[in-house]
Order: structure tokens, then C-alpha cells, then sequence
């Protein structure tokens, strides 16, 4: 029965853990909806973009790994830039989903662009962390967590309060505010939309950064990581698309749902049900609650 | 302009004789290559065939929906087991009932349409894809016990006569397309796309003028997964020659997705125009670059800039033309017809000043 409970929660924390990984994906999502109400449907892509350049910076031309790392959040930044000029202004009044398809050829053009620079091979990235179980958890508390979630737990953390800070008490948070809340009124008032946007974006450029870190340090740095990034999708929907915490708790219930859900009931279904568990369980959200248990309502008027 | 036949007009009429005069005669005896058949007319003739399905629910009813290859899939499979344990229904038949049963899919993850839009409804439809995938991997039974993987797609034998060179399966995908493309633009003509239209322009507003929002959204997803069931199993059939799960991966429902918005939201021809050019573009891209780099470009590069270029023309035509190619074509024709108009005009001009 211990052994039993042991287990089980293994799994949860686990699977809590894991899904800290979505939230990172997530974060970037939401921080480009709260200031600019665009659904990003390339920030899986940014992902898989930023981690490779981070990787091909370290492992092509041996820069150090700060360097690197200062180097590719850069890049993060020039990306923000040519698509604040290039595709988001242009588009500045087209509906919803005309800003949300060009945004899946912006993931179209970042996927295209980062694997004819860096090419398509697996490449492995070492943060210095290793993806096994802690001995000193494991010997007291008798569970089995890997050291690669705890530090992705505690980076997402970080980045959460971090990010909370910024939109609470500083200058450029309020100006955000105001751009979410109104744009048009904010711009009148003298907020420069032109740079929040563009700090909106290196924002969430630095996030997919630091989210491909660690997945990359996870599951190697390869083309697949755009696929698991949709999974932010089902968090969003879970958590709220305006909402930070949103995010995170998304991230939690995704990641523990489906590794319960595959570790107890999906051996009797031949395995692999977390492919698509987490978007049945956002189904099920939307039916109930589209805006997310975070988000605010939707409100459409005629 | 005024009709001629039922609601056509004379345009469409010649329009059709084209097209079929094109298709039937023209191209059989021009293109002897069997190159052409397997790898470019027949995958065409089954994508546009999704696209079309895509552009249902895509173009004609404004829902974003992102789960084709998963509908395509179903049908693949359903074909599959029905020739495999209903031999009597027949390959037509079995084609109707394969439609059927993704129709069925349809209707089921179509459901969630009705409380959600936008990128909501994307997510809720990507649970399909993933979802139908997993189903046919984990599920012996759907293969037939079959523990390859891949799985060798049975013969077309359409009232025993068997349709197996590429020429014969070409005209088999070409009749089933025509069917359904005519089928499709009744539709979209007709009260039912009207229907449509009125939900994706406003769907409050069509719902107090007495549009049924349940019965139209329904209906379009039936009707879009209908016809991806039927393109998965042509494209199984005829192309693939093989049943295999990987190949209705989520890149597909991009490539159709692609296919739907770069040849034009809400067109029929638009389907036939975006799956042309998503298909015929590869192939260019890699003829200039084995004839005019002679390989020097790597294969995977080749494949990369592909990706950009089909993801920069996306984020091109929804700056410059949301409409997408099928409106570029159209403005081309109006721009040459009024060029003709316009010289006519000078004709006349010139040929009275003469006169006086």
C-alpha cells in the first residue's frame, strides 16, 4: 500500500514537474496575447529555432556557453524586430484569424530557416544537469524525480515571478497593461506601441529560449520539439490565454493528468494515450469553461 | 449573365468542357510518362480533393479546423476493412461507406465548433488528428493483426474489371473528383453553402435571420470529413499502395491547410490552384537545384527553403491577398478581359474618326 502511494505519487510529481516544461511554452504564448491579443502559433517554432541557434553557437563555432546563450537570446531579439516590422504591423488591422495563419507561415519560415542554417540532425545539448533521479530524494524520501525537472520547476518559477514583477511594478508592465487592455487608447495616450510590441516579442523569444533549453536538454535538440510545443495549445486553453498563472497551472494539470492517466489506464489501451489526452481533457475544458479556469471571458459583440 | 442549364451559365458549361476535354482527352494522350501519373496527377487529384474538404469548413464556414489528415486517415482505414471483410459492397461502395464513417469523426470532433472559434477550435480538432492516429496504431484489429506496419493496399477492382496501371487509377481518382468537385459546388451555390457563408461572415447575425447553427456547423464538418475520408482513401489507394498511420502525420493537415488558404479561402478552384503549387513547388525546387547546382545543394537544405518560402508566401498573402491565388488568377482574367474591351474600344474609336 505504501509502495503503492510511493508510486503514485512519483508519478504525480513527475508529471507536475514535466508539465513546468509546457508552462515555459506557454508563458511565451501568453505574454504575446495579453499585449497584443495575437494568437502566436509560432512559438513552438521559436522554440525549436532559438535552442538550435543556441546549440549551433556552442557546438559549431565553440563559443561558451553564456556567451551563447547572450548570443541566441539576441538573435531572439532580431527575430522579434523583423516580425514586428514584417508581418505584425502590416497586419495591425486584419481580423484574429488572419494574424493567427500568418503567424503559422512566420513558424513555417523560423522551422525552414533554422534547419537550413544549423541543418537537421539530433544534436545534444548539455546544461550540466543530467536527466536521472536526485540520490538525496531518492534515499530519503524514497522518490524517483529527475534533477532536469526540478531545475526546469524552479527556472519556470523563477521566470513566473520574475515576469509578475515586470507587469506589476515597473513602467514598461503598465504600458503592456494598457496595450492588452486597449491598444488603440494607449497609443493615443502616448504609449509607444511600436516598442512594446517589440519588447513583447524578445520577451517571449527569450522565454521559447529558455523553454527549448530545457527541453532540448531533455529530449535532444531535434524537429520533434515543434510537435511537443503544441501541447502548450491544450495548456492555454486550460489555464487561460491572458493568464500567467494560468500558464502554470495549465502546465500542472497537462503534465499530471497525462502521466497519470498514461502510467495507470493507458497499459489497457496498448499505451501511448498522452499524445492526445491533453487535448481531449481541453475538449472537455472548452465545454465547460472556454475561457479557462484563468482567462478572462469572452465577450463578443454583434 | 443568364443561365442556361438549370443555374449555370454558359461560362460554367465551357468551363466544365474544358476541364474535362483537358483532363480526358489531353492529358492521356500527351503524358505517356508513368513518372507523371504516380507522383504528380494522382496525389494532386486526391489533396485537392481534401482541399476541397478543408475549404468547407475552412473557407465556406469560417471555422479553423486543423485535423484533414486525421479524417483522411479514417477513411484510408475504413476503405481497407471494408474490401478486406465486406468484399460484396464493392470498391464504389466501399468508397461511399469509408466517406461515411470519417463523415461520422466528423460530426463527433466537429461538436466542440459549436461553443468555440478561432485558435479554440484549432486545438479541440488537432485532439482528432491525434487521436484517430492513435486509435489505428494501438488497435490491432484495424489493421488486420498486420505487426509491420505497413500495410499493402488492396487492388482496385471496380465491377471486376481490375484498375491497376497508373493510367487506369488516374481516371479513377479523375472520376471521383469530378463527382465530388461538381457535388461541392452545388453545395456552395446552393441554400446549404449560403448557409455557410452566413455563419462564417456572422454567425450571430445568422442565427436571428433563422440560420440553424447547430445543423449548418454540423453538417460542414460531416460534409469536410466526408470528403477527406474519401481523398484518404484514393490516396491510399492509388498513391500510397500502402496503409500506414505515420503517413497522415500532422505535417499533412499543415500541407492541406496550406494547400486551402495559399489557393484561396472559400473557392473551389482555389483547392485545385494551392494543391498544384504545394505539390508542383517541391519538384521545381528540386530540379533547379539538381540542373542548375548540379546537387551542390544539400537535399535537406532544398527541403528547408521550401518550408520558408511556402511559410513567407503565407504570411505574404495574408498581407496582400487574403484570398489567396485563386483571386490573383481572377484578377488576371479581368485585367486581360478588360484590356480586350479597352482595345476593342479604341478599335471603334479610331475606325469612326476615320469615317468623319
Amino acid at each position: 500500500m505504501v509502495d503503492e502511494l510511493l508510486f503514485f505519487m512519483e508519478v504525480l510529481v513527475g508529471g507536475l514537474l514535466a508539465g513546468t516544461m509546457y508552462s515555459l511554452v506557454a508563458l511565451g504564448f501568453v505574454l504575446i496575447f495579453k499585449a497584443s491579443a495575437t494568437f502566436n502559433f509560432s512559438q513552438g517554432a521559436m522554440v525549436f529555432f532559438s535552442v538550435l541557434a543556441f546549440c549551433g553557437f556552442m557546438q559549431d563555432f565553440n563559443i561558451p556557453f553564456v556567451l551563447a546563450f547572450i548570443l541566441a537570446a539576441l538573435l531572439m531579439v532580431v527575430v522579434g524586430l523583423c516580425t514586428e516590422r514584417l508581418v505584425l504591423r502590416p497586419l495591425m488591422n486584419a481580423s484574429e484569424d488572419t494574424v493567427l495563419m500568418a503567424t503559422i507561415g512566420l513558424g513555417y519560415v523560423l522551422e525552414g530557416l533554422a534547419q537550413a542554417a544549423w541543418g537537421v540532425e539530433v544534436r545534444r545539448l548539455d546544461l550540466g544537469i543530467g536527466d536521472f533521479p536526485v540520490p538525496w530524494i531518492a534515499d530519503n524520501l524514497k522518490l524517483f524525480i529527475s534533477a532536469l525537472d526540478i531545475f526546469a520547476g524552479l527556472v519556470a518559477a523563477l521566470m513566473i515571478i520574475g515576469l509578475f514583477l515586470l507587469f506589476k511594478y515597473t513602467k514598461i508592465g503598465l504600458g503592456l497593461r494598457a496595450v492588452a487592455d486597449d491598444a488603440g487608447a494607449a497609443s493615443s495616450i502616448g504609449i509607444p506601441l511600436k516598442h512594446i510590441m517589440l519588447l513583447v516579442w524578445s520577451a517571449a523569444g527569450v522565454v521559447a529560449l529558455v523553454a527549448g533549453c530545457m527541453w532540448g536538454a531533455r529530449a535532444g535538440v531535434q524537429f520533434a520539439l515543434v510537435d511537443l510545443a503544441l501541447k502548450a495549445l491544450p495548456v492555454l486553453i486550460i489555464g487561460g490565454f491572458s493568464s500567467i498563472p494560468g500558464a502554470i497551472v495549465g502546465g500542472l494539470i497537462i503534465g499530471a493528468t497525462e502521466k497519470v492517466l498514461e502510467v495507470y489506464i493507458g497499459p489497457f489501451f496498448g499505451g501511448a494515450i498522452e499524445g492526445w489526452a491533453p487535448y481531449v481533457l481541453a475538449i472537455f475544458f472548452l465545454l465547460y469553461r472556454p475561457e479557462g479556469l484563468f482567462g478572462e471571458k469572452i465577450i463578443r459583440r454583434v | 449573365m443568364k443561365p442556361v442549364f438549370m443555374t449555370y451559365t454558359k461560362k460554367d458549361l465551357i468551363n466544365l468542357a474544358v476541364c474535362m476535354v483537358l483532363s480526358v482527352l489531353v492529358i492521356p494522350t500527351f503524358i505517356t510518362t508513368e513518372y507523371w501519373y504516380t507522383s504528380i496527377l494522382i496525389p494532386w487529384l486526391c489533396l485537392a480533393l481534401a482541399t476541397i474538404g478543408q475549404q468547407v469548413v475552412m473557407g465556406y464556414t469560417g471555422q479553423l479546423a486543423l485535423g484533414a489528415a486525421g479524417f483522411m486517415a479514417a477513411g484510408a482505414f475504413a476503405m481497407f476493412n471494408l474490401i478486406l471483410r465486406v468484399p460484396d459492397l464493392g470498391f464504389v461502395g466501399s468508397l461511399i461507406v469509408s466517406g461515411l464513417i470519417a463523415a461520422a469523426f466528423g460530426i463527433l470532433f466537429g461538436l466542440p465548433s459549436l461553443k468555440v472559434r478561432g485558435i479554440y477550435l484549432m486545438v479541440a480538432t488537432l485532439a482528432s488528428q491525434f487521436f484517430i492516429i492513435w486509435m489505428i496504431d494501438k488497435f490491432g484489429w484495424f489493421k488486420n493483426y498486420d505487426s509491420s506496419g505497413i500495410i499493402t493496399a488492396q487492388d482496385i477492382v471496380i465491377l471486376g474489371k481490375p484498375f491497376t496501371t497508373p493510367l487506369a487509377m488516374y481516371f479513377v481518382c479523375l472520376a471521383v473528383t469530378t463527382v465530388l468537385t461538381l457535388l461541392a459546388m452545388n453545395m456552395a451555390r446552393g441554400s446549404t453553402g449560403r448557409n455557410w457563408m452566413a455563419v462564417r461572415d456572422m454567425d450571430i447575425a445568422a442565427e436571428s435571420m433563422g440560420v440553424s447553427l447547430l445543423k449548418t456547423k454540423v453538417q460542414a464538418f460531416a460534409i469536410s470529413a466526408f470528403y477527406c475520408g474519401v481523398a484518404g482513401a484514393l490516396f491510399a489507394f492509388c498513391y500510397l499502395k500502402s496503409l500506414e498511420p505515420v503517413a497522415f502525420d500532422i505535417k499533412l493537415s499543415f500541407k492541406i491547410l496550406f494547400m486551402c488558404i495559399l489557393g484561396g479561402l472559400g473557392t473551389i478552384n482555389g483547392a485545385f490552384i494551392g494543391a498544384a503549387f504545394i505539390l508542383l513547388f517541391p519538384v521545381l525546387l528540386n530540379a533547379i537545384g539538381n540542373n542548375v547546382f548540379h546537387g551542390a545543394i544539400d537535399a535537406t537544405i532544398i527541403s528547408s527553403i521550401e518550408q520558408v518560402i511556402f511559410g513567407g508566401l503565407m504570411i505574404i498573402f495574408m498581407i496582400y491577398e487574403p484570398l489567396g491565388m485563386a483571386k490573383l488568377w481572377e484578377n488576371l482574367k479581368q485585367k486581360v478581359s478588360l484590356k480586350f474591351q479597352s482595345s476593342n474600344v479604341k478599335n471603334l474609336k479610331s475606325s469612326l474618326s476615320k469615317k468623319s
